[in-house]
């Protein structure tokens, strides 16, 4: 009986998953982490070295760039959180019926249009002649033309707006699934609203703020578009230096390492949330 | 999930399908520049030719990445700057040679032909020929910054957060002329050219308070200046002159020490596999009437002999105003960059755009 739960269609229907994996997911890593070690001794020749992460680790510009991009991710997720966790709550607990569909439809709606769009959205908004500046200086708050634009409150802005809807989508499923009566129980227990956020509400939805996080997390340091485009003369975002090194500098070399340590970063990442908030990969991404 | 993956797999493949059968017929695949090849000329060589053009808009950097990826496929045509077409081919092997005997050379200004030829020969064999050219200078609204003269003059106080330019080569050497310095001259003496890039370095690092944003691409820059954002910037000539056709306040102006001579190329990338239309492409551009089109559309100028005779007066006035005699003979030409150089200019730019 065993065998023929592995027969010939098993393999069939997993060939393009495996395809996909082997072919798309795997190789170019490996080809990635080749590339990263070797060094240029002439005119395409190449030897083995480790010089692109020696490169990496003593130029200050590029691990500065490479912190920088960390803790502005680990800001932005957290502030992803702080503002869709209560959305995601009203959504799935306060509202009913049509209107708690029509609000998830609102949360969906901006998400039909690209990610280069919705920035340059907010690039028409923040700019100095902008609708934000030109409104304030019509209400009389500001005298003159307000320049909102390339700075990092404007990375911020775009950033948390581009993950939004990747927190609230499986906040809401976790949430859904919090039987009220447990809330009311837990008043009956002489509870207060803090008691019941920190003791009922938010261990049952731990699964999906993990994953929520992991995806806006990583989301956000591999993207390219937002902090580029908004941040201007100052983004320095790690990604940017990738492109650069790939497409300006021709160093494809250097390129690849540093694709391998971003991706060394956001593993570790991954890893020390799922141990510090007690979840396991299985039991987070199944949500 | 892996239903989708099929049905993904399934589309990439039809998408794969469709685009062999478009290769099959006749078609130029084209890596350019935004406004070298405008619609209406395309449309003109489909009828005369029945062959179709398809342009992917580029630059340098991109052109050498993209061909560098597939060893000189996926594009049958491209239009790389003259000086950097020998060290690219020397690294990557990304072109084939061209055949002289099949282009129209009385179609070219002689010396620009010849010049050309030889910036992108490597040993007997040839690898570019001319086709537009232009500067890099300053492009000014005379209003708002009258006294915007030389490339430095972009750090005067009195202009802070309304100047733009890139980040990129160009402006290192721009500024090392405006600073006194030959970076052209330092090209094969790496010590001195390091020396020139640390002078430079430290003038950019100190500008970037007065910089509104580094631009990025042509749109981008005249969208800043558009609006009123930036009134001047380092920039191609031909985007003053668009500029001035919209208003006369703000037009292209030619440096006190020099604005700096590119001429973009044709170049075979090495497997081209419609090497036919590509030829006759080339000698179709070229023709004086429809190099006049090219012209009108984009403001750039060709090397096309007697185009110039066709373009609108309008077109040469702008041209005469930015450059009187005296300038032109000022314009700082690009020799061939030498292997080496242009990874010492990184780093410094990497620095410049880390500064804070």
């Amino acid at each position: 009986m065993k065998r023929s739960q592995f027969g010939l269609g098993f393999w069939l229907l997993l060939a393009p998953l495996l395809l996909w994996l082997v072919l798309l997911i795997l190789l170019p890593h490996v080809d990635l982490l080749l590339i990263s070690l070797r060094l240029r001794s002439g005119p395409g020749t190449y030897r083995f070295s480790l010089h692109h992460y020696a490169e990496f680790f003593t130029e200050p510009l590029y691990w500065r760039t490479f912190l920088r991009t960390a803790i502005m991710s680990l800001l932005a997720t957290l502030l992803t959180l702080l503002i869709a966790f209560p959305l995601a709550y009203y959504i799935a607990k306060m509202m009913r019926g049509r209107a708690k569909q029509l609000l998830f439809l609102l949360c969906l709606i901006p998400f039909w249009v690209s990610e280069l769009v919705r920035t340059y959205g907010w690039m028409i908004l923040l700019r100095e002649s902008g609708v934000v500046s030109g409104l304030l200086q019509w209400s009389g708050l500001t005298g003159a033309p307000l320049e909102m634009l390339y700075n990092d409150a404007a990375i911020m802005v775009g950033l948390v707006y581009t993950a939004m809807l990747f927190m609230v989508v499986p906040l809401i499923t976790t949430l859904d699934s919090l039987d009220d009566s447990l809330i009311e129980a837990g008043y009956d227990l002489g509870g207060n609203g803090w008691n019941l956020l920190w003791e009922v509400v938010v261990p049952h939805a731990m699964p999906g703020i993990v994953s929520g996080c992991i995806v806006v997390f990583m989301l956000t340091l591999g993207n390219y578009l937002t902090p580029t485009l908004l941040g201007g003369k100052d983004s320095l975002w790690f990604t940017e230096q990738i492109y650069t090194q790939f497409i300006t500098r021709f160093n494809w070399e250097q390129g690849s390492a540093f694709g391998i340590l971003l991706l060394l970063l956001s593993s570790l990442m991954v890893w020390l949330g799922l141990r510090l908030s007690g979840q396991s990969f299985t039991q987070v991404m199944g949500r | 999930m892996k239903s989708k993956v099929t049905k993904l797999a399934g589309l990439l493949l039809g998408v794969a399908a469709v685009t062999s059968l478009q290769v099959q017929a006749e078609t130029l695949r084209l890596l350019t520049w935004g406004g070298y090849a405008p619609q209406e000329v395309i449309e003109l060589f489909q009828q005369e030719t029945g062959i179709e053009v398809k342009v992917t808009k580029s630059n340098n950097e991109d052109m050498i990445s993209k061909l560098r990826a597939t060893g000189g496929a996926g594009f049958d045509l491209a239009q790389p700057s003259q000086d950097r077409i020998s060290s690219a081919q020397a690294e990557f092997n990304i072109y084939r040679p061209i055949d002289l005997a099949r282009i129209k050379s009385d179609l070219f200004i002689p010396s620009m032909l010849e010049a050309t030829v030889k910036n992108t020969s490597i040993g007997d064999k040839v690898y570019g020929v001319p086709h537009v050219w232009g500067t890099s200078g300053l492009v000014v609204n005379r209003k708002a910054a009258p006294d915007v003269r030389d490339y430095t003059d972009l750090c005067d106080d009195a202009l802070a957060g309304r100047v733009s330019y890139r980040l990129k080569r160009p402006t290192l050497i721009a500024f090392a002329f405006a600073l006194g310095e030959d970076p052209f001259a330092a090209y094969g003496d790496r010590a001195q050219y390091a020396r020139i890039l640390e002078k430079v370095s430290a003038r950019l690092t100190e500008c970037k308070p007065n910089v509104k944003k580094y631009w990025s691409g042509s749109d981008d820059l005249l969208n800043l200046i558009r609006s009123g954002e930036v009134v001047a910037a380092m920039a191609w000539d031909a985007g003053g002159w668009k500029l001035n056709k919209e208003d006369p306040d703000t037009t292209f102006v030619a440096p006190k020490s020099g604005a700096l001579g590119w001429i973009d190329t044709f170049a075979l990338p090495r497997k081209s596999k419609a090497e036919d239309a590509a030829y006759q492409w080339i000698n179709f551009v070229m023709r004086p009437d429809i190099a006049a089109k090219i012209t009108a559309e984009s403001s750039y100028f060709t090397a096309s002999k007697g185009a110039s005779a066709l373009v609108e007066k309008e077109q040469t006035r702008r041209f005469e105003e930015s450059f009187p005699q005296a300038a032109i003979d000022n314009i700082k030409w690009y020799p061939p960059v030498p292997a080496g150089l242009e990874e010492m200019e990184g780093k410094v730019l990497d620095r410049i755009k880390a500064h804070r």
